[in-house]
């Protein structure tokens, strides 16, 4: 039924997914003006995003968690009463009433009220101290309480309070408590055993936990200052957070007589209307198969459900996965399809590692060709797979413990990919993006990048996860169709790395200028410049501050220096092997206490000075220069530290003498730029103290030789380094060394560090052998006459600066008055030393 | 509407502005990124400061272009902005301040408005 005049529409809610109606109604509408919108929120501000509510703490402002400015809403034509909640509906006439006296009239009424935060009826939770965690007022509230409290607690264990936990250490309290009445945290979504493993990790982060702990009171006079359990025993806090659960807000509707349920919520049916056909209700506050659902994402989908009815399409809400994904404190936890079905219903396959805190279990169905849900605690990265497994009944591997353990025998990962989902399989599940719908848009429209898809299709636009999915997918539909797959650098080159590195190298080009003419197009950019400037570097070994080659450096090359938090600098001279005599010690000290630097020593074996103003640097290099130092060239993506054991030498284990190995491995290799930071080590026996099976390349005694492993890592995602070769001397260790180094600079990405490069590389360790170790491409010498030349071309840049007045008046901070620095840089004191001031957010 | 009278200002030698990049002037007492866009002979000077993290470093960022439009990236966390509207290009809700530039005999002005 079509009407003349606008459909009128009115939202009682301004949360989530009331905002998320508005958007999606405008986003389907045939012409916006079809609608007049009209929307009532009950807080000061604009809708936010309260699933990322503990940000605020982090450091987030509130304008940082709007979804959209009050500009959105003015340039969409809705109208946005703020602060003015609906107080009563007349169903009669049609027309809503707000607490200043409003009236509106509807043709259609959304309700999206939302939830509060339930509050257990414990005698105590009205005194000073108590606070639930909902809004950012709420928020506030606890912030500034925070400031004169030493211990708090969050009572409840489940998703909500163990952010709210968070927010306690982020607050800087002494202690922080979580209590649970439950034997297990969140009980909602994991077993007990992941519990205990979750637990173990909160707990080592500095959260107490108290499970099963049912309370009697909140004590203390007007002011709370404990809580008493009815087991008798008591936890002295100042302040406490309930986190015990949502209670939907349906009292408007019940005022206005929809059918509500007794425990809350108000009663929609699959097209998500309530008892009056021409008032919907979405999100937290509605009761829907005969449940609420607590999350954003089905919130999200019922808004999309009731917007569409509301253009002319028939749509219906169908039961949500309530599948979760999330990083508690840096832990990650994540539950799937059915988590809790137990056998004999099913098999259930379970890796527990209390050592690395890692737990995972699957359930299958009887036959095992099935996957039914599962948990993921410690270790959530193939949850995606598995999500999609489970959710699109894909038919199991014979092994169906790879899926959560990884192939354990070839180089093939488990599982067949993304690419062998059916097309329905819902990828982003925050816009409900299927498989389908990316891949169309990379068939018939050639969208091939994430931000083109995020324009497309707003996949990608809610909480990120999906991200890495939608880039494989993006690749794999790419691939399949026969399209070479160009990772071209940006706008202005149509090359890959690889493919500009060779044309650099044929055509012996020296400076970006050159590049950019003879290969490039436009002015350059952020991401074309350091890449080149690295591929410059990784050819001819220049010093990079020289031609035009000092404006393309990234941030830190460009002042041969680490940038900190208010625009000062970080000085690392070389030690090599991590060997230093007691007269250069002196230096640094001297050095360190002149120009008022912090120190500290590094993981690299080295000292790291910081807080160094940028007119100070030259100066700073001159007298460790002096001294007989060189750049460490921690400041560039280049050969970093070479760390050693003690060795033979001293140590009465050793077996070979590591120091004077590492020494000469980083004299030979100091100085070389590579497509993202080299760290190595030698350790002078089989128990590994230099951990060097955790570098890029790294060289374990034998009492035969030497054992050269390559492509490990520490950083956030360790992988450890895989032996290459086996009891060599020094001499043919180098010399792989050099065509590995050589080899891996040739081909990789920019920013690929040898873990990730190797893990891309096709036919895997067993190819990099083959052309390291066995020369199968021929290219050995060619690679070996490559580092050679580097290696004889190299300078200490910080000496080339020193002494080259053109390149040395570049440090200052004022081009105008060279004498003056920085005023706006300053130091708190730290310890007896000092630190950067905080950045204001 | 008032008429805003621009002082031009003596900032520097165009010697002492790196082609394809910045360096940052002092005047009156104000924090000036001046750069010299030398592939297409323009200048443009905006505010030193990055309004992300506050951080007087824009001067040391590298410059470049999308699509067209000159811009620079601060070295902290590689916002960028316009050169010629201050408009930032990767998070809608930053702007930073842009002055004009005039070159003569080889000399820098930078124009503030009193």
């Amino acid at each position: 039924m079509k009407t003349q005049t606008q459909t009128r529409i009115v939202v009682v809610g301004n949360g989530m997914v009331g905002y998320k109606f508005c958007e999606k109604l405008l986003a389907k509408a045939q012409n916006k003006a079809d609608f007049r919108i009209t929307v009532f929120g009950e807080e000061p501000r604009a809708a936010y995003d309260r699933v990322h509510l503990s940000a605020f703490f982090a450091g987030k402002s509130a304008d940082d968690l709007l979804l959209a400015d009050a500009d959105w809403y003015v340039a969409e034509g809705i109208e946005l009463y703020l602060g003015d909640p609906v107080v009563n509906i007349n169903r009669e006439t049609k027309t809503v009433y707000s607490h200043h006296g409003i009236a509106v009239p509807y043709d259609y009424l959304i309700l999206a009220t939302g939830s509060a935060a339930f509050v257990p009826p414990i005698p105590g939770v009205e005194k000073d101290g108590v606070f639930v965690y909902r809004t950012i007022e709420d928020l506030e509230l606890i912030q500034s309480y925070a400031r004169t409290a030493r211990k708090g607690a969050v009572l409840g264990g489940g998703l909500l309070g163990l952010e709210a936990a968070k927010a306690l250490l982020d607050l800087g309290l002494d202690e922080a408590h979580v209590v649970e009445f439950a034997p297990r945290l969140m009980p909602r979504q994991i077993d007990d055993a992941g519990s205990a493993i979750l637990q173990q990790q909160l707990s080592s982060l500095g959260l107490s936990i108290h499970l099963s702990k049912s309370t009697r009171q909140i004590s203390g006079d007007a002011t709370m200052d404990g809580i008493d359990f009815t087991d008798g025993s008591r936890l002295d806090v100042d302040m406490l957070i309930i986190s015990a659960g949502i209670r939907p807000r349906d009292e408007l509707a019940k005022r206005a007589g929809l059918d509500t349920h007794p425990r809350g919520g108000i009663l929609v049916n699959d097209q998500l209307r309530t008892t009056d056909a021409a008032i919907f209700a979405i999100g937290e506050c509605a009761l829907v198969h005969n449940m609420i659902y607590g999350l954003v994402a089905p919130g999200y989908d019922m808004a999309d459900v009731v917007a569409s009815q509301l253009t002319g399409e028939l749509k219906q809400f169908r039961p949500f996965d309530m599948s979760t994904k999330l990083k508690l404190i840096g832990v990650d936890v994540a539950s799937f399809g059915d988590p809790f079905v137990a056998e004999p219903t099913c098999r259930t396959i379970i890796y527990d590692n209390k050592a690395k805190g890692i737990y995972k279990r699957v359930n299958l169905s009887p036959d095992g060709k099935e996957l039914l849900g599962g948990i993921l605690v410690g270790d959530a990265e193939q949850y995606n797979m598995l999500l999609q497994t489970c959710k699109n009944k894909t038919v199991l591997p014979p092994d169906p413990e790879d899926l959560i353990l990884g192939s354990r025998g070839g180089e093939e990962a488990a599982g067949a990919g993304v690419l062998s989902l059916p097309d329905d399989a819902l990828i982003c599940s925050c816009e409900a993006v299927t498989k389908g719908m990316i891949c169309q848009q990379v068939k018939e429209h050639g969208c091939t990048t994430v931000d083109g898809m995020k324009k497309a299709n707003k996949a990608c636009t809610g909480c990120g996860g999906c991200t890495p999915m939608v880039k494989d997918l993006i690749q794999g539909v790419m691939k399949e169709q026969g399209l070479y797959v160009r990772n071209t650098i940006c706008e202005h080159f149509d090359f890959s790395r690889q493919e500009l590195f060779d044309l650099v190298k044929i055509n012996k080009l020296r400076t970006y200028g050159d590049v950019l003419n003879q290969f490039g197009h436009g002015d350059g950019c952020e991401v074309c410049k350091p890449l080149v400037a690295s591929v410059l570097a990784s050819l001819w070994n220049e010093n990079i501050l020289e031609q035009d080659r000092a404006p393309v450096q990234d941030s830190n090359d460009r002042y041969l220096a680490n940038i900190q938090k208010g625009g000062t600098y970080s000085v690392v001279p070389r030690i090599p092997g991590g060997e230093i005599t007691p007269e250069k010690l002196i230096v640094i000290g001297q050095v360190a206490q002149k120009y008022g630097l912090y120190t500290k020593i590094t993981g690299g074996q080295r000292i790291d000075l910081f807080g160094a103003h940028v007119g100070d640097l030259p100066a700073i290099w001159e007298e460790l220069i002096r001294a007989g130092f060189e750049s460490g060239h921690a400041y560039g993506k280049a050969l970093r530290t070479v760390k050693s054991c003690v060795g033979s030498t001293w140590c009465r284990f050793g077996v070979q003498d590591s120091v004077t190995f590492a020494i000469e491995v980083e004299e030979r290799y100091k100085g070389l730029r590579a497509p993202h930071k080299l760290k190595s080590a030698v350790s002078g026996c089989i128990r590994e103290c230099a951990e060097a099976q955790s570098k890029d390349f790294g060289i374990i005694a034998t009492d035969k030789g030497w054992n050269l492993y390559v492509c490990g890592n520490g950083g956030s995602k360790p992988q450890h380094a895989r032996l290459l070769a086996t009891d060599v001397d020094k001499e043919t260790c180098l010399r792989l060394i050099d065509r590995f180094l050589m080899f891996y600079i040739k081909t990789a990405d920019p920013l690929t560090r040898t873990a990730t490069w190797l893990n891309k590389l096709e036919g895997g360790m067993t190819y990099l052998k083959a052309v390291i170790v066995d020369d199968v491409l021929g290219i050995a010498a060619d690679l070996e006459a490559g580092m050679q030349e580097l290696v004889n071309n190299y300078r200490c840049e910080w000496k080339d600066v020193v002494e080259t007045p053109e390149l040395r008046k570049r440090f200052t901070h004022f081009v105008n008055q060279p004498d003056v620095k920085d005023p706006s840089i300053a130091f708190t004191p730290l310890r007896s030393q000092k630190r950067a001031q905080e950045w204001t957010i | 509407m008032l008429t805003l009278s621009i002082t031009w200002h003596m900032a520097c030698h165009t010697n002492d502005i790196p082609a394809d990049g910045g360096a940052c002037a002092l005047i009156n007492g104000r924090q000036i990124a001046i750069f010299h866009f030398a592939r297409r002979g323009e200048w443009y000077a905006t505010d030193n400061q990055c309004p992300h993290r506050q951080q007087m470093a824009l001067s040391r960022g590298m410059t470049g272009s999308h699509q067209g439009e000159p811009k620079v990236a601060c070295p902290f966390h590689k916002k960028t902005f316009s050169l010629r509207t201050g408009q930032c290009l990767t998070d809608d809700e930053y702007q930073i301040r842009t002055y004009p530039v005039r070159v003569e005999n080889d000399q820098v002005f930078v124009g503030i408005a009193e």
